[in-house]
């Protein structure tokens, strides 16, 4: 491992030594309206990752992913069941978890390399070798020169690299993905999952991937959940057995077990995407 | 070869045109201003002078000079107008860094604890529609005519507008960041060094430029409800004395002063916040 991470922060030498598996049993999480109703987000949600495997979550708006991932990363408390991250019982933050958002979430004010070399800094590493770190971690996501500029400089593609370099600085056992390419042109997105996938196979940290896209999620994971939506629940689970390593995005949506998988799936989730529609429109009229 | 001096004869070319229409630019935004002025302050000089306005009650510009030169040259009745200036700009300068401090410590306290901002805030709000100026009154009476109670009541003033930046500033805080340091381990601590006050200055830094226009008015009315010395003294001694030349000196003295520290506020806005992007309106301005 030692030999792949030259650059540990040593100030967290447990992490990232082993991916975490993360077990969830029976979570459900309610919530409170501002009109003291409550409101069942998601139910009996039981899911396994197994350490090191790239989990993707699809399903229709509003189905709770992002709460299931807000309940692993230990932001929230279940209202009920548990989240075990590497046979530990979830209770308060998780160790060794990196998020990503959809919106950026970078410091405006800090420059790059501030926003990247804010994990090892937290974690207690010296800003010195934080500072080295955060260089290296640059370079590998191709923004080498880019250290000094603040993020309204940046494109959105390149906001991404540093929002991703920012989480995978302190070799995360868990990277939890909330849409995290959700906002970009489709040009750069496949860029990006490339680079992704490129980095993903270097650490191999377990992923909890939410998205929207069907595509996105066949190409790039290893388990493709469906959750449908009000309260959210989850509905199936495919396999998927392309081989790894997958290479370029682009060129895998037109093999044909991709497209044989993609159909499978989609026959699944197209239910789910025409009743939450149908029920959204309804509430809209 | 041709082709790339022609290129680059074309390229200055352009450069040399765009600066002229900014050279042209600037030279008929200046002179708008200046006409602005002749215009105001000359009709000002003709209608006093030809006695449509009462000079007596309004002024006139010639007289504010006269006196500003009066001010600087023969000084007060309470010693020289540097000494006046200074007793004012002290208390200013001293209410508002007083009120800034409490302001800005109060507000990120309460906007970051719900409780005590929900057990604080209706006081907080009730104090705040109050019209704060009349404890000038009080505080003189507490505690005389020396410079304590000027840099009380221009604090109080500076305190409210500071406070309510910063407690709104912080509520506005990306929650998203917030709950991005957490899980890379951050304590409450760390995330109100790295999220929260950043996030907040923002809010602090434009409110400031209001504030110093407060502190400024705080001192003043607590100099004109009671001083031994200051400009609020020397207005209203003016006005006791019916001269109304004077009282438009001491506005034209403190605008100057004001000005200054607006311009020092704006640098600091410069120096704090230069990651965010440049404002639309500059960027148009060139």
């Amino acid at each position: 491992m030692n030999a792949i991470h030259p650059n540990r922060p040593p100030g967290a030498p447990e992490r990232a030594e082993v991916a975490a598996g993360i077990d969830i049993v029976g979570l459900t999480k309610r919530y409170l309206t501002p009109k003291h109703e409550t409101f069942t987000a998601i139910r009996d949600v039981t899911l396994r990752v197994e350490p090191g495997e790239f989990c993707a979550i699809v399903g229709p708006t509003g189905c709770g992913k992002s709460t299931t991932l807000a309940q692993v990363s230990g932001l929230e408390r279940p209202s009920a069941g548990s989240v075990k991250v590497h046979d530990q019982l979830v209770d308060g933050i998780t160790n060794g978890v990196s998020y990503m958002f959809q919106a950026d979430a970078l410091f405006p004010w800090k420059t790059v390399l501030g926003n990247v070399l804010i994990g090892p800094v937290l974690l207690g590493t010296p800003k010195k070798e934080a500072t080295l770190l955060a260089r290296d971690w640059l370079r590998r996501v191709g923004l080498a020169g880019f250290e000094d500029r603040y993020p309204h400089q940046l494109s959105g593609g390149m906001r991404k690299r540093v929002a991703m370099a920012a989480a995978l600085i302190n070799n995360p056992r868990i990277l939890l993905m909330d849409e995290p390419f959700g906002a970009l042109d489709v040009q750069t997105k496949a860029i990006m999952q490339n680079e992704l996938l490129q980095l993903w196979e270097e650490l191999r940290p377990s992923v909890l991937f939410i998205t929207h896209d069907l595509d996105e999620a066949v190409a790039l994971a290893d388990k493709v959940v469906i959750m449908t939506s009000s309260p959210g629940t989850i509905k199936d689970v495919f396999d998927i057995d392309l081989p790894r390593p997958r290479g370029d995005v682009q060129k895998i949506r037109h093999e044909e077990r991709f497209l044989e998988l993609q159909g499978q799936i989609w026959e699944s989730l197209k239910d789910e995407v025409t009743r939450a529609y149908k029920q959204s429109a309804g509430v809209a009229a | 070869m041709q082709e790339q001096t022609q290129a680059q004869a074309q390229a200055s070319e352009l450069k040399a045109s765009a600066r002229r229409s900014m050279n042209r630019r600037t030279i008929s935004v200046w002179g708008g201003r200046a006409i602005l002025a002749v215009i105001v302050i000359g009709g000002w000089q003709w209608f006093t002078t030809e006695g449509w306005v009462d000079k007596f009650f309004f002024g006139q510009p010639t007289e504010i000079w006269n006196s500003l030169v009066k001010l600087f040259t023969e000084g007060t009745a309470f010693g020289t107008i540097w000494e006046n200036l200074g007793v004012t700009m002290q208390e200013a300068f001293m209410g508002f860094a007083l009120g800034t401090l409490v302001g800005v410590v109060l507000g990120l306290l309460l906007g970051s604890n719900k409780y005590l901002s929900a057990v604080v805030g209706p006081y907080i709000r009730i104090v705040n529609s109050i019209p704060r100026i009349v404890l000038g009154s009080i505080f003189i009476v507490a505690f005389g005519l020396g410079t304590f109670p000027k840099v009380l009541l221009a604090a109080v003033l500076v305190f409210f507008v500071v406070f309510f930046n910063a407690f709104q500033g912080v509520r506005e805080v990306d929650q998203n960041l917030v709950g991005n340091v957490r899980v890379l381990g951050a304590s409450p601590l760390q995330v109100a060094i790295h999220v929260t006050i950043p996030s907040a200055m923002t809010w602090i830094i434009a409110s400031l430029h209001t504030a110093f226009g407060f502190a400024i008015i705080g001192a003043l009315v607590a100099e004109v409800l009671g001083a031994q010395q200051g400009i609020g003294l020397i207005i209203s001694q003016a006005q006791g004395t019916f001269d109304p030349n004077t009282v438009f000196a001491c506005m034209v003295i403190i605008s100057v002063i004001t000005l200054g520290a607006e311009a020092l506020i704006t640098l600091l806005e410069h120096k704090l916040l230069k990651w965010r992007p440049p404002n639309r309106s500059e960027a148009q301005a060139i």
